[in-house]
């Protein structure tokens, strides 16, 4: 990437893409990937709140074992629209459309993506399967859990299975569109000069995630309509009293969920590797490692859907192979937390808040990651499974790793996207927040998953209270964490500073475009000249010494 | 119900368990307290403007630790495995002399028989000493059955049956869980296994009113169902004779081979035409929405009891 000196000059400046109009239908019409970025973040923003509301009630009733104002089939409901609204309606979405949608054309130096109007159409078909939720939720809810099992919700759930799995099925065709569309962007827009192994690590996370979002999506899409067929036609595919398999569903669901954890995290790991080589004024460690590692999360996560399945009457011969290979995609997800580590080394590190919360990110990550390995073991697993020790693991991945890394990047990109500086000290009280928070939440819930508390209980026994108070007062200071930036952020769209190109001293292209970019994104195509993450000399002296900018020398002490 | 329903260590499987989960756990915080040690150390060593020396990356940090880490992790997660599924490798079959419990899930209640015929609702009662297996099916959704005590859980599925088997060492009551979502009352549908020492399970077997057995019930469905009008022995019908089939080869006309389990047993009565043995003509109807999960129990256990007579014989 060319000098950091140049950007740090006041640019002529050219209207910025929030000046192309400033109509409702400016925005509802528009192919701006930066507009369209900003649309997909507010509507998943209404999303977080519902889902986080739906589980916050949850958490309030489980203060006592024999609940406090709610039904069952109420509670039922709530983690229902908790679970579905947040994994497709926020965590899927959250970090591709949103940060991915505006930055992936900066980042390679593009005007925009391969396919604007799909790209606007991908926004639709969610905000058409978001439509579908909030009626369901109008309508008085669904009590499947997110995880639609057969033959409970073909056959005998009361709940509006149709519009829930209806706005999921619709939902999917977002991710395919959006995933078609970031890899014809990757392989077909990059600047001159943006070779493959010069693109930063979260152009690579956004690939592999492209490449999972086609891949799964369709099966899960596929599952769906076979619910559908049955509850709505009474078609016999699970129902076992008309020759159907009740277990076919829990693997077709889980060949595209699993993989959809990935759909979850990679793009987490993406930001993480920016912010933190940002922040340590460092080259990531292991670029390429991390590279092949991105790529092969994404390749063997197809592969492990069975860990899911080990109680459900499998052959106890495919739980093994499935055991086995949960924890080969272990080690690279291992590698990649050992090199973020090694970033921080001979680093100048600072502590803003996106980098709180990237540091935050791999402490919760590694304990997720770690607490994975005790669900992959068959034996451990069998204790475990449907127990709170699971809901504390997928919770610690999806949670502590990719809505942490979600903020990091928000706060992180921030100024680029709204030309805005927000009140750093509020947010380093959120970061902070969150992490002690997420931690007093869900630490409790492995401990009392592993002594026997299962999951979606309503009524449990009195011994288990205890865990629960202290995991709901965890969950206020987390409620604290998350809401704070729901008033600091848009509050520093009317008095923040006026962010400079590039206020943290990046490297990257996008920094290299006034904060808000133009439309166009760039001036000038860019040149690319060298790899991502200069932010120090190289340690072999070679091509890349030569190639590298001019710099004071205590930018390289 | 206090703690130790659910924490007890209740067979020997159970400690086992708990040894690899304890070994587990203390590697992860090894591995824990490594990261967040060298992230902590980090930032204070080398915090912008620390007068920590910095400059290149010593050589040996390029290649050789990469390489090492990412060996080091894959044979410690290899040796995790293998020490994780070693302990199944033993027990992928259920026993053979287990004595069998009928497990019958329905929203939201377990209801079980004894092979004595005496039947519990949300409670087992097990001898210790003894492989015990549990021959679980349901009515309607699935269920999953959790006896954490004994670290144990399997998925109870309409349809067809699953297993669960242990062997209780330390007597006492225990907590039964339902662990897979099955609607409205998902969260009642807990139970508690009692385990009693061997003396104290036949004390209270015969304690309890008296039942004929289950495989003697399952005689009188045989009969009053009309089953042995064709596969008694004497029948005029060309049907199968069901003695000694159970547990053994049957050579079917299709050219497969199956073994008669309590799987195809089932599947032969409510779907006879699926496995049709070599010889036989498709002729039986089923009995699909005639006979009960609960009276499909008691004439697979009479069908059983038919090889057991056999081989008492010889």
């Amino acid at each position: 990437m060319t000098a950091i000196t140049v950007v740090d000059l006041p640019p002529p400046k050219p209207a910025s893409y929030l000046d192309e109009g400033h109509t409702v239908w400016s925005w509802l019409t528009t192919t701006d990937h930066k507009r369209i970025g900003i649309l997909f973040a507010l509507s998943i923003t209404v999303f977080f709140f519902i889902a986080g509301v739906a589980i916050g009630l949850v958490r309030l009733e489980l203060l006592s074992p024999q609940g406090l104002f709610l039904t069952d089939d109420e509670y039922n409901r709530l983690f229902t629209i908790h679970g579905i609204t947040m994994v497709w309606f926020f965590l899927v979405p959250s970090i591709p459309t949103t940060l991915g949608n505006f930055l992936l054309p900066l980042m390679i130096g593009a005007r925009d993506l391969a396919f604007p109007r799909l790209n606007l159409m991908s926004w639709y078909l969610f905000t058409i399967g978001g439509i579908f939720t909030i009626y369901t939720l109008w309508a008085g809810g669904v009590d499947t859990g997110w995880t639609f099992y057969t033959p409970f919700s073909t056959l005998y759930s009361n709940g509006h299975v149709i519009a829930a799995a209806f706005g999921v099925f619709v939902t999917g065709f977002s991710s395919i569109a959006t995933g078609l569309n970031f890899i014809v962007t990757t392989h077909m827009l990059r600047a001159p000069g943006m070779t493959w192994f010069r693109l930063p690590l979260m152009v690579w996370a956004i690939y592999a995630v492209s490449l999972v979002m086609v891949l799964a999506t369709p099966v899960l899409a596929m599952s769906l309509l076979l619910v559908m067929a049955e509850r709505l036609l009474g078609v016999p595919i699970f129902n076992p009293n008309n020759g159907g398999d009740p277990l076919l569903f829990q693997h077709l669901f889980w060949f595209y969920s699993h993989p959809a954890v990935y759909i979850m995290i990679l793009p987490a790991m993406g930001v993480v590797s920016e912010v933190i080589t940002c922040f340590a004024r460092r080259r990531v460690f292991g670029y390429a490692g991390m590279v092949f590692a991105l790529l092969a999360i994404a390749v063997i996560g197809f592969m492990v859907w069975g860990h899911h399945m080990f109680v459900s009457g499998q052959s106890p011969y495919a739980s093994l192979v499935f055991s086995f290979l949960s924890f080969i995609v272990a080690v690279p997800s291992a590698i990649k937390t050992f090199n973020w580590t090694a970033t921080l080394y001979r680093g100048h590190i600072s502590f803003e808040s996106p980098m709180l919360y990237a540091l935050g990110f791999i402490g919760l990550f590694t304990v997720g990651g770690l607490t994975g390995l005790f669900l992959a073991s068959v034996p451990i697993d069998i204790q475990a499974h449907d127990t709170y020790f699971v809901i504390a693991h997928f919770h610690f991945i999806m949670v502590g790793g990719s809505v942490t890394a979600y903020f990091a990047g928000l706060h992180y990109w921030w100024p680029k996207i709204t030309g805005r500086m927000y009140l750093e000290t509020w947010a380093r009280v959120a970061a902070i927040f969150t992490f002690f928070g997420f931690m007093m939440t869900f630490m409790p819930q492995y401990i009392m998953g592993w002594l026997g508390m299962p999951r979606r209980y309503h009524h449990y026994a009195d011994v288990f209270q205890i865990w629960h108070v202290m995991s709901t007062g965890g969950a206020g200071i987390l409620a604290i964490a998350y809401v704070l930036p729901l008033i600091y952020l848009p509050l520093s769209l009317i008095r923040g500073a006026r962010a400079p190109a590039n206020p943290w001293q990046a490297t990257g292209l996008e920094w290299q475009t006034p904060s808000p970019p133009p439309k166009e994104n760039f001036e000038h195509t860019p040149i690319v000249t060298t790899g991502p993450y200069e932010y120090h000399p190289a340690a072999e002296p070679g091509l890349a010494e030569m190639q590298r900018p001019h710099r004071t020398q205590t930018e390289d002490a | 119900m206090n703690i130790s329903a659910f924490t007890t260590e209740a067979s020997s499987h159970a400690a086992t368990i708990d040894r690899i989960f304890y070994g587990l756990s203390t590697i992860s915080i090894v591995i824990v307290l490594l990261v967040f040690g060298l992230v902590l150390g980090f930032s204070f060593r080398y915090y912008r403007g620390s007068k920590a020396k910095r400059g290149r990356l010593p050589h040996i940090l390029q290649n050789e630790f990469e390489i090492g880490w990412t060996a080091a992790t894959f044979f410690l997660f290899m040796f995790i495995f293998w020490w994780a599924a070693s302990t199944q490798l033993s027990a992928l079959t259920p026993p053979d002399h287990g004595l069998q419990i009928h497990v019958v899930a329905k929203q939201w209640m377990w209801k079980v028989q004894q092979p004595s015929g005496i039947r519990e609702i949300n409670e087992i009662h097990a001898p210790t000493g003894k492989p015990v297996v549990l021959v679980m099916t349901s009515e309607d959704v699935i269920h999953s059955m959790f006896l954490p005590a004994l670290r144990i859980k399997k998925d109870v599925l309409p349809g067809r049956y699953t297993y669960l088997w242990f062997t209780a060492d330390n007597p006492g009551t225990y907590m039964l869980e339902c662990t897979q979502f099955c609607g409205t009352s998902h969260s009642r549908m807990t139970g508690r296994i009692v385990i009693m020492k061997p003396a104290d399970y036949a004390q209270w077997v015969t304690a309890q009113p008296q039942t004929r057995g289950l495989a003697q019930e399952g005689e009188a469905l045989f009969r009053s169902f009309g089953c042995s009008g064709c596969h008694a022995r004497e029948s005029s019908v060309h049907a199968p004779d069901l003695h000694g089939v159970f547990n053994h080869m049957v050579h079917l006309s299709d050219g497969r081979t199956i073994v008669a389990d309590e799987a195809y047993i089932r599947d032969s009565i409510l779907q006879p035409r699926k496995d049709i043995v070599a010889g036989f003509q498709p002729i039986m109807p089923s009995f699909k929405g005639i006979v009960s999960e609960e009276q499909l129990v008691r004439l697979i256990a009479y069908i059983k009891s038919l090889s057991v007579e056999k081989e008492v014989q010889q």
